[in-house]
């Protein structure tokens, strides 16, 4: 048991051994991990820098996010955590919480209440999908087409299902590789109704009719691992239509002109968010509260809309979003909540892919490999 | 000449001759050591580790002690799903991993060897507490002094605990709870658990347990104990308590955990489930490695994998597969640029080295990126082909996310560790062996085929060693340019660490590799002879 | 075996020139014809041009001008492998992946000769150089000797005409090398085969070949047989290259067709056979063996000149005494005596007069 235990950590030091060095632990720093690109640089201009500039505090960031569970659970076990705020999605934070990797807050103690005075568990209501996550914004994975690359004659692509539809819409695809949206897409363009995906991807019946679905693109599909891969195969023509998350096809569209367009139809909503690491000392864990409350308060997630197109989280905010920081046009008709893109849309449901996850990721991988 | 050498000052000759080599020894060691400490750290210990995690898996030992014990003696042929003992015992076991938050890593672990299993434990994991419950009621009305804490910290606590928590002023961390020594054979079973109840209160929740209700299925385990041995003899008011509440238990309403962990998620009824556990509770297993060949541990012996999971012998040959062909076009691009290397004078050499070696100075990233421009399908290649007619403007050829790109990409990245040993064996061969060739009667193709070349065998050898091998675990380069039919076993190995964290896996996977490159390591010896390497004069 | 016996040239130089960058010659304006069955001998320092001369003739450096012909037809165009050469190359040039027997048996297989065959030659070859023995083993596992000896059969073994030797002796011992040159003479002449031989040792030069050749600054210097190279050196060069030689220098002062007199830059007046100078008032250098000096007045021409000398040092060296003398304001003249019965030994610091023949001391161009 103790020969165990050092191995452990000795290996996860090992793995961890490079975030270790990189992060030093100094008194006024705090190590917050992100995931890089325009989503970083909307949360250093909305939260970091005005941060910094109040406290003095300075923020390193890391942007490790893609890779945080792991990274995570090495820390853990080398007894070493060298992050402070770590960015997650909903399935990861409760994967996280669920390992003990995540520490647990009470959100009417640790969170501002919201400025027009509901309770922060009122104002963020269910997006506080357990005990870890600190909500910050509503994001979506959805389509963006090539419209230079539109057939003649033929309208363009609306929504999800078109990426199955090989004979009106030839070319290639981008696709995440890994199976949530993916899965439910193949189900949901394959005719099955919203309601009965779920139970019917529990069965083993359910993931086959998926993954012929997926099969018949799959020649034709490259599989992205980064957000930003996903939209630069866009923007290189290398792909006619491909999923990536609808901020980033917003900055490649509106602040690239990029000949992009969005097929919003099944749309999938999630949530993004903050954990904080399990095991940080009091010093530490006072100053990350301290951010926290600063950077999820209604002015802050109503800030960060201002860069990027995701919905803030709290509800108070909503009414404070306007217009975009740099362009000054009006961001509203490009929040995937809008209603104009919201016709057919579903919710990720992290619960369900928390108990799936494992499962239907290594078939999913199994499936790619072959 | 049986008799000893002795040296000058009567010592035996042999024995002054191991003293004086002893300190040039250790002088050579002292110069060593910090290159060897490193290696050890850095080489041994980490491949050591990754050897061990490929057999360990004493997590669901660890996890579900109770449960691995009593499943021991159970038989799937008598008996399809264990009995109620066994739920029993797995309520308790759960109880403490979800509170310590260990239960879904098990859930995971678990599922690696058999699919649904990571989603049974977790869902069982939000029912557990409830588990017991019954009992814990019963107790209370019985006599409401089971739901104090204090009664159960009189009954399981040693005295010395007690004294040392009663002087104990609130500071720091409250003195580590101690179990008394007669409760563990009276109430066995309640005692067990009930230390571990306190232990995680005290650990995780940072409560006391002279404040805290015990778990509902200390009240489970309690019913349990006084069930099986209704004679235990106690002493003190709390004996009293547990003789008096003994009479009343054949009134109990009796709770069916098993019913409750299948209302839960009805995969507790099946046999595979309760095999797989029984099956990976030893700590240790070849469970790793036989998934690392698509094969997997079944209730009946060992048999393939489904034939959709199947892929780990199909990468393992493909990236063999693939290696070969990056070393083969090495060689083929590295030999005419080594032999100009070695042949042209000086000055040209030079410069025609440091293009060889300009790969070396940029990022591998930005390397890699670079095909990715190049060879899409809209990328220059493509544009140059179809701009000279050669390919069609919508037939444009597939160089990229697929085996191509990563060939194409690794031969280029790996060209200069064929280039730089060939060209440093070649240098070494004279121009008079050509020479004497061509004044021989060989024609120039004969005089290279049969007297040059083999002579410049031991530089291919040494480069295709160097390049075969840095291929075979290469990572990045396929991850970038591979798309999926592309990708190596080191990009699996890469994915189960960082993603699936299935460490056990990527280890077993990793120490097949190593297995792999140490066999070929081996038949190259015996073929070639190692001696045969040359990496320069 | 001499050039009378075959009038018709084998190997001819036609004006050969040669150049590796443009603008400096390596070889200029070559003329050399050999006939068959000669063992010609190119000598010289290195850079003189010599070694570049054979790989011209073997092909592996192509005439920057001029022809090279062989048993009268242009070569400049064959390629090596067609020339049907044999060369030895100082280093040997065995190959080392092959033994013995698959070095020698190499050139027959391209020329796609049967196996019994190639066999049966292979080991004549061998028998040639006392080398049976050594047939199943690698080069790497024979002494310097040895190796030259396969090389030397190896470069025989398909019987061709002509032979080329570069500096093949180089890298071996005295004693081995006196024994090699020897075995070579005796083969090449055993042969009948045309030999062209490179080296800076002229020793071997003398004792091996029918002709030398002295290179300096890509020309020849002198083409002749040992002896007259030895006795009758052409100019200041050649005679100073071959042997040793002492050196004094003036003006001539009176001239005939076969004898000069020479006032030296000392003042001292002395005979010398006119070689290179044609009228009075020439600076000559004026070359006389050390061998050829006498100091025994009694046989000296009478009348002869004669300098006035001082004993410096007087050395044993065995079957000969070597004795450095002052004269004419040089410190480092040099005569040589047998040691013979009657032979007087020179001490150092007596005073004696020497003179030699006037046709031993020849009046070189300065």
């Amino acid at each position: 048991m103790k020969l165990t235990k050092a191995f452990m950590a000795t290996t996860a030091l090992t793995v961890a051994g490079t975030v270790v060095m990189a992060a030093g632990h100094m008194a006024d720093q705090m190590t917050i991990v992100s995931w890089g690109g325009a989503y970083s640089a909307s949360q250093q201009a909305a939260y970091h820098d005005p941060y910094m500039a109040n406290t003095g505090v300075t923020i390193i960031n890391d942007e490790s996010s893609s890779e945080a569970v792991a990274k995570l659970r090495a820390m853990s076990e080398a007894g070493n955590i060298t992050w402070d705020l770590v960015d997650v999605e909903a399935a990861d934070a409760i994967r996280l919480c669920d390992e003990g990797l995540a520490m647990e807050i009470d959100a009417d103690e640790v969170l501002a209440p919201g400025d027009d005075g509901s309770t922060a568990t009122d104002d963020f209501g269910d997006m506080l999908v357990n005990d870890c996550f600190i909500p910050q914004i509503v994001f979506s994975t959805t389509f963006g087409y090539r419209t230079d690359m539109v057939p003649e004659g033929v309208a363009p692509p609306s929504g999800a299902c078109d990426v199955f539809d090989q004979e009106t819409y030839p070319g290639k695809r981008a696709l995440n590789r890994n199976p949530v949206a993916n899965m439910e897409w193949a189900l949901l363009c394959d005719g099955v109704a919203y309601e009965d995906v779920y139970d019917l991807l529990e069965t083993d019946e359910g993931q086959a009719q998926a993954f012929a679905k997926l099969d018949t693109i799959k020649d034709d599909t490259v599989w992205w691992t980064s957000a930003a891969e996903g939209v630069q195969l866009l923007a290189d023509g290398e792909v006619f239509m491909g999923s990536t998350y609808n901020g980033r096809l917003f900055s490649a569209i509106v602040e690239q002109n990029q000949p992009i367009g969005m097929a919003w139809d099944w749309q999938m909503f999630d949530l993004d968010g903050w954990v904080i690491p399990d095991g940080l000392s009091d010093e530490r864990l006072a100053r990350v509260l301290d951010y926290v409350r600063f950077a999820t308060d209604t002015q802050r997630l109503a800030d960060q809309a201002k860069y990027i197109s995701y919905g803030p989280a709290r509800q108070s905010s909503a009414p404070l979003v306007s217009t975009h920081a740099t362009l000054g046009i009006d961001m509203a008709p490009h929040m995937p909540t809008d209603p104009a893109n919201a016709e057919n849309t579903f919710v990720n449901n992290y619960t369900w892919w928390a108990d799936y996850r494992d499962d239907l990721d290594a078939k999913f991988q199994s499936w790619l490999a072959q | 000449m049986s008799e000893v050498m002795l040296a000058a000052d009567g010592r035996p000759l042999k024995a002054s001759l191991n003293r004086a080599l002893r300190r040039q020894k250790l002088r050579a060691l002292m110069l060593i050591a910090p290159l060897l400490i490193f290696i050890m750290l850095t080489f041994i210990i980490p491949i050591g580790q990754m050897l061990f995690r490929s057999v360990e898996n004493q997590i669901v030992g660890d996890t579900i002690p109770r449960t691995v014990a009593a499943l021991a003696d159970w038989d799937a042929e008598a008996e399809p799903v264990p009995g109620e003992d066994v739920f029993s015992a797995f309520a308790k076991d759960m109880m403490v991993a979800v509170e310590l938050k260990q239960h879904t890593r098990l859930g995971s672990r678990l599922n690696y060897e058999a699919s649904g299993l990571s989603s049974l434990f977790r869902k069982s994991g939000r029912r557990v507490d409830d588990m017991g419950e019954g009992y814990a009621d019963q107790f209370a009305a019985v006599d409401p002094a089971w739901a104090d804490p204090a009664t159960w910290v009189t009954l399981m606590a040693a005295p010395r605990w007690v004294e040392r928590q009663a002087a104990w002023d609130g500071e720091g961390a409250e003195p580590k709870f101690i179990l008394s020594a007669s409760i563990t054979d009276d109430l066995p079973q309640t005692a067990s658990i009930y230390a571990d109840f306190a232990r995680v209160t005290q650990s995780e929740d940072e409560e006391s347990p002279t404040e805290e209700t015990p778990w509902n299925v200390v009240y489970l385990a309690l019913f349990e104990d006084l069930t099986a041995n209704p004679d235990v003899q106690i002493a003190g008011p709390v004996g009293d308590l547990v003789a008096a509440t003994v009479p009343q238990l054949a009134a109990f309403t009796q709770e069916d955990i098993r019913a409750a962990f299948v209302a839960a998620d009805d995969g507790w009824e099946e046999t595979r489930v309760w095999k797989t556990i029984q099956t990976y509770s030893a700590p240790y297993t070849d469970g790793y490695f036989l998934n690392a060949i698509d094969l997997q541990k079944t209730p009946d012996g060992v048999a393939w994998q489904p034939e959709n999971e199947q892929i780990y012998i199909t990468l393992f040959l493909r990236t063999m597969m693939m290696s070969v062909l990056i070393t083969v076009s090495c060689i083929l691009l590295g030999y005419p640029v080594a032999w100009l290397l070695a042949n042209l004078p000086a000055r040209k050499a030079n410069m025609l080295m440091i293009l060889v070696l300009l790969p070396f100075w940029t990022s591998l990233l930005v390397r890699t990126s670079a095909w990715k421009v190049l060879l899409q399908q809209q990328g220059v290649i493509n544009d140059t082909l179809v701009w000279f007619g050669l390919v069609a403007d919508d037939n444009r050829l597939a160089l990229i996310n697929n085996a191509t790109g990563t060939i194409i990409a690794m031969t280029h990245i790996l060209l200069p560790f064929m280039i730089l040993p060939l060209y440093s064996v070649l240098k070494t061969i004279p121009p008079s062996y050509l020479r004497a060739a061509k004044s021989l009667g060989a024609t120039n193709w004969t005089a290279f085929w049969r007297v040059y070349f083999p002579q410049s065998v031991p530089g291919i050898g040494a480069g295709s060693i160097l390049v075969f091998i840095i291929a075979i675990g290469y990572y990045i380069t396929p991850e970038i340019v591979g798309g999926t039919k592309g990708v190596f076993i080191s990009n699996r190995i890469a994915y189960h660490i960082s993603t699936s964290l299935n460490w056990g896996l990527a280890a077993a996977l990793g120490a097949i590799l190593l297995a792999m490159v140490l066999l070929l390591y081996w038949a190259y010896d015996r073929i070639v002879g190692i001696d045969n390497v040359k990496l320069g004069g | 075996m001499s050039q009378s016996a075959n009038n018709t040239a084998f190997v001819e130089f036609e004006r050969v020139q040669k150049s590796y960058d443009g603008e400096t010659l390596v070889v200029k304006d070559l003329n050399l014809s050999m006939p068959k069955g000669e063992f010609l001998t190119m000598l010289g320092p290195s850079g003189s041009g010599k070694t570049t001369c054979l790989m011209m003739l073997a092909g592996f450096e192509t005439a920057t001008h001029g022809q090279i012909r062989l048993g009268g037809t242009s070569i400049n165009d064959i390629p090596p492998h067609k020339r049907g050469i044999g060369m030895v190359f100082q280093n040997y040039a065995l190959f080392p992946h092959m033994t013995v027997a698959e070095n020698l048996s190499f050139p027959l297989e391209v020329r796609k000769m049967g196996k019994a065959e190639r066999e049966q030659k292979v080991m004549r070859a061998l028998g040639m150089v006392q080398m049976q023995d050594f047939a199943g083993r690698r080069p790497a596992q024979l002494s310097g000797g040895q190796q030259q000896r396969i090389a030397l059969s190896r470069a025989l073994v398909f019987e061709p005409e002509l032979v080329l030797m570069d500096e093949p002796l180089g890298a071996l011992d005295k004693q081995l090398r006196e024994t090699l040159q020897f075995e070579i003479t005796n083969l090449a002449h055993q042969l009948g085969i045309t030999v062209v031989y490179v080296t800076h040792d002229q020793t071997e030069a003398l004792t091996m070949s029918d002709r030398v050749a002295v290179f300096n600054d890509g020309r020849i210097q002198q083409l002749a047989p040992p002896d007259e190279l030895y006795e009758k050196p052409q100019n200041s060069f050649v005679a100073q290259f071959i042997g040793e030689n002492n050196t004094l220098e003036g003006v001539v002062q009176e001239i005939s067709a076969d004898a000069c007199i020479v006032r030296l830059d000392s003042g001292d007046i002395i005979d010398a056979l006119p070689v290179n100078v044609s009228k009075v008032g020439d600076r000559t250098k004026v070359s006389i063996r050390p061998e050829r000096v006498e100091y025994d007045k009694s046989r000296l021409r009478p009348g002869a000149h004669t300098l006035k000398a001082e004993v410096l040092e007087f050395i044993y060296m065995g079957d000969i005494f070597r004795t450095r003398l002052r004269v004419a304001g040089t410190d480092d003249f040099i005569i040589k005596t047998r040691n013979a019965p009657d032979q007087v030994r020179l001490t150092p610091g007596t005073q004696i007069e020497i003179g030699w023949l006037e046709k031993d001391c020849r009046a070189l161009e300065a």
